[in-house]
């Protein structure tokens, strides 16, 4: 038997490569209108009045008067209005939409639109706090109580925005009473869901299809509801095609970031210099509204001693509202603010007590059989010594570090250690999501896969297809993975939470299974539904119990040079290996890692964003600065199997990943090659400046 | 309004219009050209990279104006000849596509690059790549399929 992971060429390499493939923007009907929105200028404000020029025949006006159902946006925590009532509260924020023909006169109808506002008191500070979690481990109370020393630090990280490079979109028809999206999204079922609220609609009477995706890490798990949801009103309201395609500086101001976060860390240390427990306390700026803050606050927190096991943990956090930019899903949902946070932490803490940092890690590394951070157990083998074994080997950390320690060298290498959970935090999976897969089998004796699964560019639509080949041994032509169409597919959950192939292509690997055995001449129709195993317990009130049912695990190794001058960092080489259950495709795994990594390192040093009173102070490539082909060093990645059972042909968790040990890795890197402790990333040259002054 | 004529792929045409659009449109609405892609409308991302006289421009950054008299060379004109299949399986091989956004200006890029300098090293690769984005891939695939495009189309730049 071939092995799984063996390379196949992409699906869509073809149509992807000549442009044949159609990203939302390419689709047109006839008659078709475009929807351009009204922004709010004022971070928070009442609309006392709204002032328009004339409106020509053929433009309409659509707001919160036009809604059919309910005026919110369904997500987890439904907080977000699809159109203001009376009050916005962020800059940037649709108030309405206007929807016409000729794209130019909406933009200029616009310009002369004038909102009225009663201006009112913004904050910016974080001091509302929506959302507060708090769970503990052991007897933290008692260590702290007895330690002979405590080692505290704060941990500050800012926005990073997805930057996916194809802008948000959806394109939309409504016949005979149905309202038919196709959209650049994550989640189909989410935003039928969202829309069948919104229009209070029965099921039958929405539609929502993916096109092909042009990249989206998180960006479009949830903030496409509320576009979707606008553009259905108005479809509802004009009943002509309407097309809503953001341009990139409405997309950047408008849409989710990744969370700011400031972290507290603490550690009782016991008279052997033993970390007898660790608190933390996070606080992650949810911006506007909640929306799924309040999830990742909880990855965040679950991620507090990272790859390590701690007897005593006490961990609390905050969701704080301020009228700013809301923010959501991005790879990786709070675990990096976190993981970025524990991997400084301990390094400074080994600093601190004189320890050398490496061998003061190892002792703490999570083992098969501990429990962990929450309670629950890590049952499956975990193979970080063997990994760590092989990052040394070929980055050659430890003869570097003792070069790169001397002073004025200006080089550094940085050395993370990170697990990520697979699947939906908690009890997700069961309670939320309760995926449901079918397995068509055609008269041709075509094997259709029905999953609501979206390839993003992370390649499920080969690996998908492979994965069934090759269970049933049947030629890849043979199978048949359309993009993802609510009418057709049943709801196999979002694609997210580096779930896909773990949860649903674990589904669809027993589906089909289950259609080999039974397998009959002519038409067959399976389907299989997600069984959250016995042995997995969570208790969503005091957070405690298995938080994931599986981990995938990683090691980072950055190495990097500043400028003596200007403090300008390059990365200079990369090292990862990855415990991944097994790689379904392994090109693709490796371009995961690759993508993931230059993320998570340009996360840790080179991308800023920030906001002046609410307004971003970027809003393109032009002064959000993301990794260019020159930025790109030399990546060596390396897998090592050790397939999970429930995983199909063993496999867990991929996308995130690969981005969460990124800026720990480089920030470290950074340390070593200044000698100065570093507290917030992203490290730029100011900061680094900074640090520097104080000698 | 003015009448401007330029060759695309490889015929002649005329565009009766405002001679201030911008190619991108021009070429997306008109023509219906959808391989080429608007990323950010900025000139910075690359996903809208057309060959002007064989050498890449970002048409989001040209007028039409500017195109009178002389040639554009899209991908769905490119797609035709037997450079773009060498630098199509290249990419292939390398991995190098994955939501595939930029990648047909990514493909554009390449054939400007190896129309300059068919044997470019590494560094050279990075720096004519440069002035397209991916958010997916890293480049490292990227810089690999141009490198092996170079080799195995050896003699056709």
């Amino acid at each position: 038997m071939v092995d799984i992971s063996k390379s196949i060429p992409k699906v869509d390499l073809f149509e992807k490569t000549s442009g044949e493939a159609m990203y939302v923007s390419d689709f047109s009907y006839d008659d078709l209108h475009y929807a351009r929105t009204l922004r709010s200028t004022e971070p928070k404000a009442k609309i006392k009045e709204i002032q328009f020029p004339t409106i020509p025949e053929g433009v309409f006006i659509v707001d919160y008067k036009d809604i059919p159902g309910k005026n919110v946006v369904k997500i987890i925590f439904d907080d977000q209005e699809i159109f203001p009532t009376d009050t916005v509260t962020y800059i940037g924020q649709p108030i309405l939409l206007f929807v016409g023909k000729d794209k130019e006169l909406l933009e200029e109808l616009i310009k002369n639109t004038k909102v009225v506002y009663e201006i009112l008191d913004p904050v910016f500070a974080w001091t509302n706090s929506a959302v507060h979690n708090h769970f503990s481990k052991g007897k933290p109370e008692e260590a702290f109580q007895k330690a002979s020393r405590i080692i505290q630090y704060h941990y500050d990280t800012s926005y990073q925005e997805q930057a996916y490079i194809e802008p948000q979109g959806f394109i939309g028809t409504y016949d005979d009473g149905k309202v038919t999206l196709i959209g650049s999204i994550q989640c189909p079922y989410y935003v039928k869901n969202a829309l069948l609220l919104a229009l209070d609609a029965k099921g039958d009477e929405v539609r929502v299809i993916q096109a092909t995706v042009g990249g989206a890490f998180g960006g479009k798990e949830e903030f496409p509801s509320l576009m979707a949801c606008q553009l259905a009103v108005a479809l509802r309201k004009i009943k002509k095609p309407i097309k809503m395609i953001y341009e990139r500086e409405e997309d950047m101001i408008s849409t989710t970031k990744r969370h700011p976060s400031k972290t507290l860390l603490s550690a009782a240390i016991g008279s052997n210099d033993e970390i007898l427990a660790i608190r933390s306390n996070i606080g992650i700026d949810g911006g506007a509204n909640i929306g799924l803050s309040g999830v990742v606050l909880s990855r965040a927190m679950i991620a507090t001693t990272g790859a390590y096991t701690i007897e005593n943990i006490d961990s609390s956090g905050d969701v704080f509202l301020t009228n700013t930019v809301p923010n959501g899903a991005f790879r990786g949902f709070g675990a990096p603010q976190m993981l970025y946070a524990i991997e400084m932490f301990i390094e400074h803490i080994a600093k601190d007590l004189g320890k050398d940092p490496f061998e003061y890690r190892m002792k703490y590394l999570a083992k098969q059989g501990d429990a962990t951070s929450t309670n629950g157990k890590f049952r499956d083998p975990i193979i970080m010594p063997e990994m760590i074994e092989k990052a040394l080997e070929i980055s050659k950390f430890k003869e570097k570090s003792k070069i790169f320690s001397r002073p004025n060298v200006m080089k550094g290498i940085g050395m993370s250690w990170f697990l990520h959970g697979c699947g939906f935090t908690g009890s997700g999976e069961s309670t939320h999501i309760n995926a449901l897969v079918k397995l068509h089998k055609t008269a041709e004796e075509n094997v259709e896969i029905l999953i609501a699964a979206v390839d993003m560019g992370q390649g499920v639509r080969t690996t998908m297809r492979k994965l069934v080949s090759s269970i049933l041994e049947i030629p890849m032509e043979k199978v048949i993975y359309d993009f993802p169409d609510t009418d057709k597919v049943p709801d196999s959950g979002p694609t997210v939470a580096s779930r896909t192939m773990m949860i649903v292509g674990g589904l669809v690997a027993r589906c089909a299974k289950h259609l080999k055995e039974t397998w009959t001449p002519g038409e067959m129709l399976l389907e299989e539904r997600y069984v959250q195993p016995s042995y997995i317990l969570w208790d969503e009130e005091t957070m405690t119990g298995d938080a994931y049912p599986a981990y995938s695990w990683g090691v980072n190794v950055v190495e990097v040079s500043v400028d003596k001058v200007t403090y300008e960092v390059t990365v200079e080489e990369i090292w990862s290996v990855y415990d991944l259950g097994k790689a379904i495709d392994e090109r693709i795994v490796i371009g995961q890692a690759d993508g993931g990594i230059v993320q998570g390192v340009a996360y840790g040093y080179l991308e800023v964003m920030n906001h002046k009173s609410g307004k971003l102070l970027q809003k393109n490539f032009t002064d959000y600065i993301i990794p260019t082909s020159m930025d790109t060093p030399k990546m060596t990645t390396v897998i090592i199997d050790n397939p999970y059972p429930l995983g199909p042909y063993g496999a867990k968790g991929v996308g995130e990943l690969t981005l969460v040990g990124g800026a720990p890795a480089v920030a470290k890197a950074i340390e070593m090659a200044i000698g100065k402790k570093v507290f917030s990333i992203p490290v730029t040259p100011e900061k680094i400046m900074e640090l520097m002054k104080h000698e | 309004m003015s009448n401007i004529t330029f060759k695309l792929n490889g015929e002649m045409v005329s565009v009766e219009g405002n001679p201030g659009v911008r190619l991108l449109d021009v070429l997306r609405n008109e023509f219906k050209l959808t391989g080429i892609k608007e990323g950010c409308g900025e000139g910075e991302c690359g996903a809208c990279a057309v060959l002007l006289d064989h050498k890449i421009v970002n048409s989001c950054s040209v007028v039409l104006a500017n195109v009178d008299g002389h040639e554009i060379m899209t991908i769905e004109g490119f797609k035709n000849s037997k450079k773009y299949q060498i630098i199509r399986d290249s990419f292939g091989h390398a991995g190098a596509v994955q939501c595939g956004f930029c990648t047909p200006g990514m493909v554009i890029a390449t054939e400007s690059l190896l129309n300059e300098n068919p044997s470019p090293t590494e560094d050279e690769i990075k720096i004519g790549m440069s002035g397209n984005l991916c958010r997916c891939t890293g480049y490292q695939s990227i810089i690999e399929a141009v490198k092996r495009a170079s080799e195995d189309g050896d003699g056709l730049w």
